[in-house]
């Protein structure tokens, strides 16, 4: 008996927080058809904030997959004074107000600020791409790092001790044995990177501008056009993030097969 | 030989070459360094500018405080409701059985990767004016708490499932045979094995609803005073061209993240402790 209740407490919680609002979503987007949808995500400033939108993640994500490996071998395998705060400022994206990341850019690259003065040498980094591919690494620097973390601890370095007793340089040591090991948590880190890439709303915001044509990706396009009563437009770009949402799910299911008997 | 035999003794310890060598290590810190604390080293510069006073006036402006006050106590309410929820969830997941349970196990990382912008758009169509329900908590105080719920919700789900996974149900049998009631087993047994992974998800939940901005911003309307949160209230101060005022009560947020992270770090050490002794 409590079981069941215990069953429907947690799925009929699960269901009116989560599931009906992102169905909803889904029926008023199509609610007037398929047609005036279509026509709102195709229209010229969707199109540019989608593509805009993927020039981040495709920057961002390489990035942070190089450097999150790298930082992740650091983490585990060497032992340098401030490990710990090292530990804890890669978490702290994970934690803090992307308005605060979106500021604390703008500080930085403003006039003013300690490299403000890139603006007068030409090379413009706030409202402009340079600046919001900044801030889309910034939030999303911690996914591959922690996934590859634990795996590191696990597998220890016993197989890369004996691939180096064998003579194998470290580069092939990493190709050959360290790259393959840590393969999935990187495909899983990386998934997660591209969903929060793709995603990111309030650091972006800030640091953008919100120039509409320009500075604007597909998640601002989706406040804007709200804001200026274009509700169907903006329902219309919320499936299309939300379809890149649900695709990023699957392939997380994909990239994690866990040991699950049950 | 003699730092092979060292280097197995602490499999985690010093290794050779690229693989995690000094190279490695330079590389990953000046990456990290100028991505992540340049700019957080800029912000507190800037805060702390116009000195000591004129920071603690933009702290403690009338607004900030209450903006601040929202933020700290909605989250506080959103981590409670997740500590229950999210357990709840992560129980029915691990120990019953029922058809779709692999589809719903996915939908807990939605929120994960759903933007954050249409996750407040999608509870404002369903809960806001005009919803279906005829319930509209569009620029509510109730209207935020969801927003917070919605994009915490696989914060306590994720860190509960391993470990309850992992439980021995041996422990509940025995005392189950011994007579222990259900509420008896979980509360004696089952629930002082999960509190370290229900803590690190409640504290990791309640830094993300502190700082919450996308999903925030259309529902709740941004009444100062009433429902406006620090980072709404961070956006509105920077537009209205007070930088430091931004800045001000931005450091008081990074402070409170840096503090629930170290927290977290604390409970995961107390987790190994408890899984190795």
């Amino acid at each position: 008996m409590s079981r069941y209740l215990l069953r429907f407490g947690a799925l009929g919680y699960l269901a009116l927080i989560l599931l009906v609002p992102v169905g909803f979503v889904f029926y008023r987007a199509f609610e007037h058809g398929v047609g005036p949808a279509w026509d709102a995500v195709t229209s010229h400033q969707a199109v540019h904030a989608l593509e805009l939108t993927l020039l981040m993640a495709a920057i961002a994500v390489p990035a942070n997959t190089v450097f999150g490996v790298i930082l992740a071998l650091a983490l585990v395998r060497s032992r340098f004074p401030g490990r710990g705060l090292v530990n804890a400022i890669v978490d702290l994206p994970l934690a803090l107000s992307p308005v605060v990341v979106g500021l604390a850019l703008f500080l930085l690259y403003g006039r003013g600020g300690w490299l403000g003065g890139l603006a007068d040498h030409g090379i413009k980094i706030l409202f402009a791409v340079p600046g919001m591919v900044l801030a889309t690494m910034f939030v999303s620097l911690p996914f591959v790092v922690r996934e590859v973390v634990p795996v590191l601890r696990e597998i220890g370095t016993e197989q890369e001790q004996a691939a180096e007793t064998l003579g194998a340089s470290p580069f092939q040591t990493f190709w050959k044995i360290t790259l393959p090991a840590i393969r999935w948590a990187v495909a899983y880190g990386v998934v997660l990177t591209t969903a929060r890439a793709i995603g990111e709303f309030g650091a972006v915001s800030v640091v953008s501008g919100k120039i509409q044509g320009r500075t604007e990706t597909l998640p601002l396009y989706v406040q804007a056009q709200f804001e200026q009563f274009d509700v169907q437009g903006a329902y219309a770009a919320s499936v299309v993030l939300a379809l890149i949402a649900i695709a990023t799910v699957v392939a997380l299911r994909a990239f994690h097969p866990r040991e699950e008997t049950s | 030989m003699a730092s092979n035999a060292a280097a197995l003794e602490r499999p985690t310890g010093a290794a050779s070459g690229l693989v995690g060598g000094s190279l490695a290590r330079g590389v990953a810190l000046g990456y990290l360094s100028l991505v992540v604390l340049l700019p957080l080293a800029a912000l507190i510069w800037s805060s702390r500018a116009d000195g000591a006073d004129a920071f603690w006036h933009q702290v403690t402006r009338p607004e900030a405080v209450s903006a601040l006050k929202l933020s700290l106590g909605a989250a506080a309410v959103c981590a409670l409701i997740n500590a229950v929820a999210g357990t709840a969830i992560a129980w029915v997941l691990v120990r019953d059985r029922f058809a779709g349970k692999g589809t719903v196990d996915a939908v807990i990382d939605l929120p994960f990767a759903l933007p954050t912008i249409v996750a407040g758009l999608t509870l404002l169509a369903l809960y806001g004016p005009g919803g279906p329900f005829g319930v509209d908590v569009a620029f509510t105080r109730a209207g935020l708490l969801l927003a917070l719920l919605f994009v915490t919700l696989p914060f306590v789900v994720r860190a509960v499932q391993p470990v309850l996974l992992e439980l021995d149900t041996e422990m509940e049998e025995a005392a189950a045979s011994l007579g222990a009631g259900s509420l008896a087993i979980f509360r004696r047994i089952v629930f002082p094995n999960l509190l370290p992974a229900i803590l690190s998800g409640v504290a990791l939940a309640f830094a993300r609803a502190v700082g919450e901005f996308g999903a925030v911003v259309l529902i709740s309307g941004n009444i100062p005073f009433k429902t406006e949160v620090s980072s709404v209230y961070i956006f509105g101060q920077l537009q209205s061209g007070n930088g430091s005022g931004a800045a001000a009560v931005s450091v008081v947020l990074l402070a409170i993240s840096l503090g629930v992270l170290l927290l977290i770090g604390a409970f995961r050490r107390w987790r190994t402790k408890h899984d190795y002794v």
